[in-house]
């Protein structure tokens, strides 16, 4: 046991087993961890306690409309072993369903009150750089501008990040285009590279400090640090998917009736499984319920997508009634307009949106078409 | 609830999207199933603290029935009772219409771009309205005639689908007096109606108007205003002096829903008003 707590920024190592003193210590701080497990034939998020609880010993395929989780020999000790799935940490900073405020009629006035549940203590288990770099934009999306979103602050600021250096990629990865993995640079409490015997621990916050407690911990060395590298190293080598991003977004914006539209538009389902999985995707619509007597109302929160086609609904008509409408709004806001809006691109390159399109839409394909000259 | 990071909104510091409840003072019938609600804070600090300019609108809510984007219709320099012209359209709109003098509601905002007054000030000014268009316009028209020394010409061209689609006609008369040329137009007479029939665009070809030191306003189906603009480019207004009132569908009003996005633009943000010049690029843009 160590005497002391490693310092911020220091890269330590412990024994596979000691996650489990950190874990204990995030819930003794009164945490709700929250991480990959294996369910459904998926890799989810989903409430965690133990180590036990973590996916030990499963990959993942993925390619354009396809996933497949399988348990592998050749990493059957490895606790990380996967990359993203379909879940993201959205789910619970901005829930899909949330009650935004309650309205009762009292001597026949409307008066309207927040909900008085407290916000949750999450702590993120197992972030990936991606996902680090698609909170970083939902942050910025939620919280940064004129009007700060509260649901969302209150949840955000309470996270605890125990993040998590990819070691291998899947064909639809494209995370060193959008520059934001597969190593994570920041934004952590605690930072994990899984070594074949250990995990080598890189400190983030004093928060990620005392997490620390009674782990074991040692100084790493060169040794461990030479093959830290090497795993992010192998993941980096493995991305085989690009997207060109220096001429955006007037790439987008100069192709806005190129026919590759149309073309897309025929294989698009519009079942927005995309915007579902998109980690950026933060678009909502409200949902109003009364009691008979309407003297009792509440205002719902609920997930939406550009694909849906009341999404653009007005008095009068609806604004983007064809598939090609739908994908083009995506499409260029996800790659060009956000840009302008946030001063940062909508995709970080996690590849969900590729692997949960039933058709196997590729957004880096279909940019790459869009951006080539027409041939009549 | 407590929140995490210190809060920079200028409205509710606490949740933006948490509606005041308001008091409904008046309601007056303006044309077919169109009706003026006039409405003040319950509470004396909001109604102190409200301040809009002509061009925002607020956010209504019908608890149980959802909320609406309308802009403010009444004279920004009386903020404490709001009017919001209301089109029955939808479902809260239908609610709204249920609605009897001393009722509640929840309103929240003002939101959005205004009307370039500041721009205006020594300018001619030619304001150009289709059907509930005329709406978000009121407001520039009732600062205009209380400052009229301060403009030069002013023009108001407007157009509905029928005579009984006009929306504030009782008030043309006064607005006329104070030095506002109204031109009137409709898309279908009646047998009592001996004014001009044709659209509004078509109103250009009856007025004489200055293209130098002039502003064009208009706000109205977006058809309308593609030809309105089209008008006033030929008469050689540039591109920069022409403001257009777009609208998209909306839930928030403050830019979390992502409903109003048009291209970079939120409208709830920056527009509804927005300047022809910043969004040429993509105005006119089928299913865009």
């Amino acid at each position: 046991m160590s005497p002391s707590l490693p310092r911020v920024s220091a890269n330590v190592g412990i024994p596979k087993a000691s996650l489990q003193q950190v874990f204990d210590n995030l819930r003794a701080a009164g945490f709700s961890l929250v991480g990959p497990t294996a369910r459904d034939g998926a890799i989810v998020l989903d409430e965690i306690a133990r180590l036990d609880d973590l996916p030990l010993g499963w990959t993942d395929e993925q390619e354009p409309g396809r996933y497949h989780l399988r348990k592998t020999r050749e990493r059957e000790a490895q606790y990380f072993a996967f990359t993203v799935g379909p879940h993201s940490w959205k789910q619970f900073l901005h829930p899909a369903r949330l009650r935004l405020f309650g309205a009762e009629k009292k001597n026949g006035d409307w008066v309207f009150r927040l909900p008085e549940e407290p916000p949750p203590h999450y702590a993120f288990i197992g972030v990936r750089a991606c996902d680090l770099a698609a909170i970083g934009i939902q942050d910025r999306v939620l919280l940064s501008g004129e009007f700060r979103d509260p649901h969302y602050a209150s949840r955000r600021g309470n996270v605890f990040v125990l993040a998590v250096n990819c070691g291998r990629a899947n064909p639809t990865c494209f995370c060193t285009s959008m520059k934001t993995g597969p190593r994570v640079t920041g934004g952590f409490d605690l930072a994990l590279t899984e070594l074949p015997d250990v995990f080598l621990v890189e400190v983030g916050s004093e928060a990620g400090s005392e997490m620390m407690k009674d782990t074991s911990w040692e100084s790493a060395t060169a040794f461990d640090l030479g093959q830290a590298a090497r795993v992010f190293q192998q993941a980096e080598k493995e991305i085989e998917r690009h997207l060109t991003t220096d001429d955006l977004p007037r790439a987008v914006y100069d192709n806005l009736e190129h026919p590759h539209w149309d073309e897309v538009a025929t294989r698009c389902l519009s079942c927005a499984n995309c915007t579902l999985v998109c980690p950026t995707c933060f678009c909502t619509t409200v949902e109003d319920a009364s009691n008979l007597r309407c003297t009792v109302a509440e205002r719902t929160r609920l997930a939406d997508s550009c694909f849906n086609r009341d999404f653009s609904h007005v008095f009068g008509g609806n604004i983007r009634p064809s598939i090609r409408s739908r994908y083009r709004q995506w499409l260029s806001h996800k790659l060009a307009s956000w840009i302008d809006q946030f001063g940062t691109s909508g995709c970080v390159g996690c590849g969900r949106c590729i692997t949960w399109c039933p058709v196997g839409i590729e957004i880096t394909e279909e940019m790459n078409a869009i951006r080539t000259k027409a041939t009549q | 609830m407590s929140v995490a990071f210190p809060a920079t909104g200028i409205r509710n510091p606490v949740d933006p999207m948490l509606p005041r409840p308001a008091v409904i003072q008046a309601i007056k019938p303006e044309a077919a199933g169109v009706f003026t609600f006039s409405m003040a804070f319950a509470n004396p600090a909001d109604r102190d603290a409200y301040r809009f300019q002509p061009g925002q609108f607020n956010m209504l809510y019908l608890p149980g029935f959802g909320e609406v984007a309308i802009s403010v219709s009444s004279n920004p320099e009386e903020p404490q009772v709001l009017g919001h012209t209301i089109r029955i359209a939808g479902n809260v709109t239908r609610g709204i219409s249920r609605l009897k003098v001393g009722d509640t509601l929840g309103v929240r905002g003002p939101y959005g771009s205004p009307w370039p007054l500041e721009q205006a000030a020594g300018k001619n000014l030619i304001i150009v309205a289709g059907g509930i268009g005329l709406a978000p316009l009121r407001p520039v028209i009732l600062s205009v005639l209380s400052h009229r020394d301060a403009y030069g010409r002013v023009l108001l061209l407007y157009g509905a689908r029928t005579p009984a689609d006009l929306l504030y006609t009782r008030e043309f008369g006064r607005w006329r007096e104070a030095g506002l040329e109204v031109n009137v137009t409709v898309d279908m007479g009646d047998e009592n109606w001996k004014g001009k029939v044709g659209v509004v665009p078509q109103l250009f070809y009856f007025v004489r108007m200055e293209h130098k030191n002039t502003l064009a306003l208009t706000c109205g189906p977006e058809i309308m205003m593609r030809f309105v603009i089209y008008e006033a480019l030929a008469r050689r207004v540039p591109k920069d002096a022409i403001y257009i009132s777009m609208e998209r569908n909306m839930k928030c009003a403050v830019g979390f829903c992502g409903h109003c996005q048009y291209g970079p633009n939120f409208i709830c943000k920056q527009g509804p008003v927005f300047n022809f010049a910043a969004i040429e690029p993509f105005f006119g843009k089928e299913d865009f």
